[in-house]
């Protein structure tokens, strides 16, 4: 017994004989690879079918008339199924952004730094992640009225990287008053966008 | 200790879902709201139980938060737990006076991977993680262990199958369900040496979801609630080498701790996704065999949704307490291989 309370509890282990001398191991790799088959759900697959159209789709909910892109199937603000599809312009403006500096693996064509946005689409109560390109990183701002630059028609598919960047349209800046909850009484979508 | 009861439990189940969490869920959180009249801003407390290991994408319990109705915000946890341990949470939470009612939801939607090798991913990753030992296979090499100690004979197995099968004949979720005989169940071969088929879990997608409630709302939107007089969860060593795979000791202190055998239990739904494994929580658990209906529901062997089959349990033992079926019920939940962790709960009509 000692009254060491950091001392082993387990005597200390003997190796048999040919494990003895031999190079301790330091670190043990266990790479793992899993293969998934996942579907996207009713509502997602309405929403990534349109995406090879060139359609951004949304959805209303039954009691607010917000719009939620894209679509889940139940609106956060009731917890009602949503039945209703609402197609939505490729123009909105910039609600918030990140300037990354390292490189999305794949994406070789994006010019470092980068930037992501969060763009809120004509129309739309939430916002639509994506990548801002075609002005300068430290350009890039809140408001930023922005469109949806489309892949080459013969490289759509059913995935929401067929957008692959929004560019700004020149008008002017949409002036971001103040942030509010979502589901904050009396605002409906379309107030949100206050031309400056 | 303040009174808690489950006043209401829901599920849904079967092979695949071609819907996402959220469309998979919504209608099993709805169910239960509908039964109590409690509405999102009647529940002070929503916790759920899911892996992203099934989805095979990062943190997506958080889009499955839409089907609770979150906004304006609601106070919401979650554990990379079976659902039952996010009961366990909320139960907690209520004892504690921070909430009146919860809602806990435990879910899996297993189908779009291997979950035989994706349960792999949580052995140890130094001994046993490099073999990719599967699911099954780990179960198998514990059958094997009580059997040449004579813990179980592969018949006792076979009459576990029969039995649940046969139970399960009378819940509609139920995956595997039939009239088969024993002799006729131990003619079949081998999947996985020594077990066969009927011995291995009916792997299912779906997930639960119950409401817990204090006493002052418990008997208002509940007749007869199932009263949680406690709830206990232990976990034995990570290491399967310094285990004894006859033996799941958690789940016999977690047992103990509850006094579960200090009065007659008339049904216990133990969360065995293998035949050797009730066999092996029976004993665990002191049950005895000739007094307590052992899951009447047909068990996870016969529809076991990752995630959700603990909640399942506690939800189905809740549900016969509910129906007057049962006064005094056991409800038991595992996660691990060969039972590492487990949580007992003891409820009363």
């Amino acid at each position: 017994m000692t009254d060491d309370p950091l001392a082993p509890v387990a005597p200390p282990v003997q190796l048999p004989p040919r494990l003895q001398g031999v190079e301790a191991v330091q670190s043990v790799r266990t790479p793992f690879r899993l293969e998934y088959h996942a579907s996207s759900g009713q509502h997602m697959a309405a929403f990534l079918r349109a995406m090879k159209q060139k359609q951004i789709l949304g959805e209303r909910c039954p009691t607010t008339g917000q719009v939620f892109v894209p679509p889940r199937g139940v609106t956060p603000t009731s917890g009602l199924e949503t039945t209703e599809l609402v197609e939505l312009p490729d123009t909105g403006y910039v609600e918030s952004f990140c300037i990354t500096r390292v490189p999305i693996p794949g994406r070789d064509d994006l010019e470092l730094p980068y930037v992501s946005a969060w763009v809120v689409l004509d129309g739309a109560s939430v916002g639509f992640i994506g990548l801002v390109a075609g002005i300068p990183a430290d350009e890039v701002r809140l408001g930023l009225r922005v469109k949806a630059v489309w892949r080459p028609d013969e490289e759509l598919r059913e995935t929401a990287d067929n957008i692959h960047h929004w560019a700004p349209t020149g008008e002017a800046d949409v002036r971001i008053a103040s942030y509010e909850l979502i589901g904050a009484p009396g605002r409906p979508p379309a107030e949100r966008q206050v031309r400056a | 200790m303040i009174d808690v009861a489950v006043v209401a439990y829901a599920a849904r189940q079967q092979p695949v879902f071609d819907e996402n969490e959220i469309e998979m869920m919504a209608p099993v959180i709805e169910d239960v709201r509908v039964a109590t009249g409690l509405g999102p801003d009647d529940l002070d407390f929503t916790c759920s139980g899911s892996s992203d290991f099934l989805a095979g994408a990062a943190f997506s319990f958080v889009m499955t938060v839409d089907a609770t109705r979150p906004v304006p915000p609601i106070v919401e946890s979650h554990v990379e737990m079976d659902g039952a341990w996010a009961l366990y949470e909320a139960w907690v939470k209520l004892q504690l006076g921070e909430a009146k009612t919860a809602l806990i939801y435990g879910y899996g939607k297993s189908s779009p991977g291997s979950l035989r090798d994706v349960l792999a991913t949580q052995l140890d990753p130094y001994a046993a993680g490099p073999l990719k030992a599967d699911a099954f296979g780990i179960a198998g090499l514990q059958a094997r262990y009580m059997l040449d100690a004579g813990d179980v004979t592969e018949a006792r197995m076979a009459e576990i199958a029969a039995r649940s099968m046969a139970s399960a004949e009378s819940n509609p979720l139920s995956i595997r369900k039939g009239t088969r005989r024993v002799e006729e169940l131990l003619a079949e071969p081998y999947l996985h040496d020594p077990l066969r088929a009927h011995d291995v879990p009916a792997r299912a997608d779906g997930g639960a979801a119950v409401i817990l409630a204090t006493r002052e709302v418990a008997e208002r939107v509940c007749e007869r609630p199932a009263w949680v007089r406690g709830i206990d969860h232990r976990m034995d060593i990570h290491h399967l080498g310094a285990r004894d795979p006859r033996r799941a000791p958690s789940a016999a202190i977690a047992a103990q701790a509850l006094a579960v055998t200090a009065d007659k239990i008339d049904v216990a739904e133990l969360d065995a996704p293998f035949t050797h494994q009730e066999a092996l929580l029976a004993t665990e658990l002191g049950l005895d065999s000739e007094a307590t209906t052992i899951n009447p529901s047909g068990g996870s062997l016969c529809g076991h949704v990752m995630m959700g089959a603990g909640l399942t349990r506690i939800g189905e033992a809740a549900a016969r307490i509910h129906r007057g079926e049962a006064d005094r019920a056991v409800a038991h939940a595992t996660s691990g291989p060969w039972l590492q962790q487990n949580l007992v709960a003891v409820m009363e009509g």
